[in-house]
């Protein structure tokens, strides 16, 4: 028998104590339909009672939950409630942390006739614990050395202002990953944070792309289109590669940060927008105006607050951190049973250079991560060219990239005693490589350089070195 | 043109984000112009869905809830997308080639007649 008739027909006053209470409420009936729904779930989910009504309550509440009903038809079966963190992602297309609270509902008989879903929305509760705490700000960006540290403790600050900010650091610091905690630690957190990448497109669409066009503006302009600022009103917006705007966007987007209106592309009327703008280079801007490539003013403009990620090889200790965070994470995604690196193969690494930085150690854990059939790590298991990498540097080879934003701006790095214990490992861990490939292959030379992915050459001349 | 449409069992997907399973169809003006076709994603990722969008030239996404970063990427590289699509999946692609689908709809045939 339907719980509707059991229960809601004859008892009108519950609906509206469900209205009285200040969660969203839905009730699936046995067959995990809605039934019915309080008006702050309508309010949460976007969907009215009207709409949802009789359709299956998953495709309504678009829990992470599962993925095809199965939580639901558990708690149907086994009688037992559940109390789970989750999401949903409502009709405004926004995604909400949610505190899911579901029970059975019985009927006179004791049967399981259907189910109640709690909803609480969590977005207060997280929203007023960053704002709360500078620990937690940082959310997802891990480093313990003093230079993150120090990275660390000016993202409440730099959230508290609108004043416009640039981030600086080499590729695959994190720039993007700071500039989004800074606009979730901020008063716009709930509204639009939209990234463009000032370097990704060329000038003709770059400028459609952020400042939006109006129809008839160019051959193909049939509609309007509002533009990446008008995008992220009361929001953020965040341009990474600002190094590679073209000169004459410069000009437009010194205007946007002075008076905070443009006009669009072939528009006539000019767009105010109220958006927070935070900048991202892995260039020295100050290199690119001595070049002439960059607007003076702009520079100035924009360098009202300054972040500078530190690269990897700079951040102390944080290389074992890193490796170990992003090994559990690819273990639980892959579900292998992998333990850890070998002291072998740690040492490699600690020794790498990483002129990727964190981006590239990822990338080398999930290589490693995918290749290591096994339960630990070692050498074998790793790309190849970290070897070509580090024998170059061992060989006073290795350069700072053309790219390196502090290139010039630095004191010349004279190797600390880290680096030099380090190269000592390295030497040590390549002997022994190279012994361990030519006993494999009964002194082949030709094979045991295929094996450590070198060239012939390469191998002779280490040997030689030996 | 080609669609591309987030699926759980018969249905459209409920979540972008959650889905692994795809199906993606080819059309004209006269109806289908091949087989569709279903892909399974190794994992679930937004991220790789919507790489995979681009990289099958796909014009139209047909999905259930889809966060808003996603859905401004893909309109912004020219995708079109009715997303909060609630039904099962060979009407509402009947539907989308005969142009008659549209964000939001709920189809009657998604409903359980029987807890009306």
């Amino acid at each position: 028998m339907p719980i509707s008739s059991t229960i809601f027909v004859e008892s009108v006053s519950l609906v509206e104590i469900l209205n009285g209470v200040p969660l969203g409420i839905v009730l699936l009936d046995s067959s995990l339909c809605v039934l019915r729904m309080n008006r702050f779930f309508e309010a949460l989910t976007g969907y009215s009672e009207e709409d949802a009504l009789g359709v299956p309550g998953n495709f309504i509440i678009r829990s992470d939950l599962h993925t095809r009903g199965q939580v639901y038809q558990q708690i149907l079966k086994s009688g037992e409630s559940l109390i789970q963190e989750g999401t949903i992602i409502n009709c405004h297309r926004k995604k909400l942390p949610i505190l899911f609270t579901i029970s059975p509902l019985h009927d006179n008989q004791g049967q399981i006739a259907g189910l109640i879903i709690v909803l609480e929305d969590l977005s207060s509760f997280q929203h007023a614990e960053r704002n709360t705490s500078g620990a937690d700000s940082k959310g997802k960006i891990l480093g313990h050395s003093p230079k993150m540290q120090e990275a660390f403790e000016l993202i409440p600050v730099l959230a508290r202002t609108d004043a416009s900010l640039l981030i600086t650091g080499e590729t695959g610091t994190g720039k993007d990953m700071i500039a989004e905690v800074i606009h979730q630690s901020s008063k716009r957190a709930r509204q639009p944070f939209v990234k463009i990448n000032c370097g990704a497109l060329p000038e003709s669409l770059l400028e459609s792309e952020l400042f939006g066009h109006v129809r008839g503006a160019f051959t193909g302009a049939v509609t309007d289109k509002p533009g990446m600022f008008r995008l992220a009103q009361n929001g953020t917006i965040f341009l990474t590669e600002i190094g590679d705007l073209p000169l004459s966007l410069q000009v437009k987007l010194l205007t946007v940060l002075d008076d905070r209106e443009f006009y669009p592309v072939g528009g006539s009327k000019k767009v105010k927008v109220n958006v927070r703008v935070i900048a991202a280079t892995h260039r020295s801007l100050r290199e690119q105006v001595r070049k002439g490539l960059f607007r003076e003013d702009l520079f100035y403009r924009l360098n009202v607050l300054r972040i500078h990620l530190p690269p990897l090889r700079e951040r102390e200790g944080d290389i074992r951190l890193l490796l170990d965070h992003f090994l559990r994470d690819f273990v639980s995604q892959l579900g292998s049973h992998i333990r850890g690196f070998s002291t072998t193969c740690l040492e490699l690494l600690l020794a790498y250079g990483f002129s990727g930085n964190v981006r590239e150690l990822r990338n080398i854990v999930e290589y490693a991560a995918n290749i290591c059939p096994g339960e630990l790590i070692t050498p074998e298991h790793l790309p190849k060219y970290i070897f070509a990498q580090a024998g170059d540097r061992e060989s006073g080879a290795h350069k700072p990239s053309a790219s390196d934003p502090s290139r010039g701006e630095q004191r010349p790095h004279a190797p600390t005693k880290t680096e030099t214990r380090i190269s000592e490992n390295w030497q040590k861990t390549e002997r022994d490589m190279i012994l361990d490939a030519m006993k494999k292959t009964g002194g082949n030379r030709t094979k045991a350089a295929d094996l450590l992915g070198w060239g012939r050459t390469t191998l002779w001349r280490k040997l030689k070195a030996l | 043109m080609k669609i591309l449409i987030t699926i759980t069992g018969d249905n459209v997907a409920p979540r972008f984000d959650m889905v692994s399973a795809l199906l993606i169809a080819s059309y004209d003006s006269h109806g289908l112009t091949e087989k569709p076709r279903t892909l399974l994603m190794a994992r679930p990722s937004p991220e790789e869905l919507c790489s995979l969008i681009l990289k099958e030239n796909i014009t139209l996404v047909i999905c259930g809830g889809i966060e808003e970063r996603h859905y401004k990427y893909l309109s912004w590289k020219k995708v079109e997308i009715f997303d909060s699509v609630i039904g099962p999946v060979s009407e509402v692609l009947d539907l989308a080639i005969k142009n008659r689908l549209r964000a939001g709809t709920i189809l009657h045939s998604a409903r359980n007649v029987n807890s009306d």
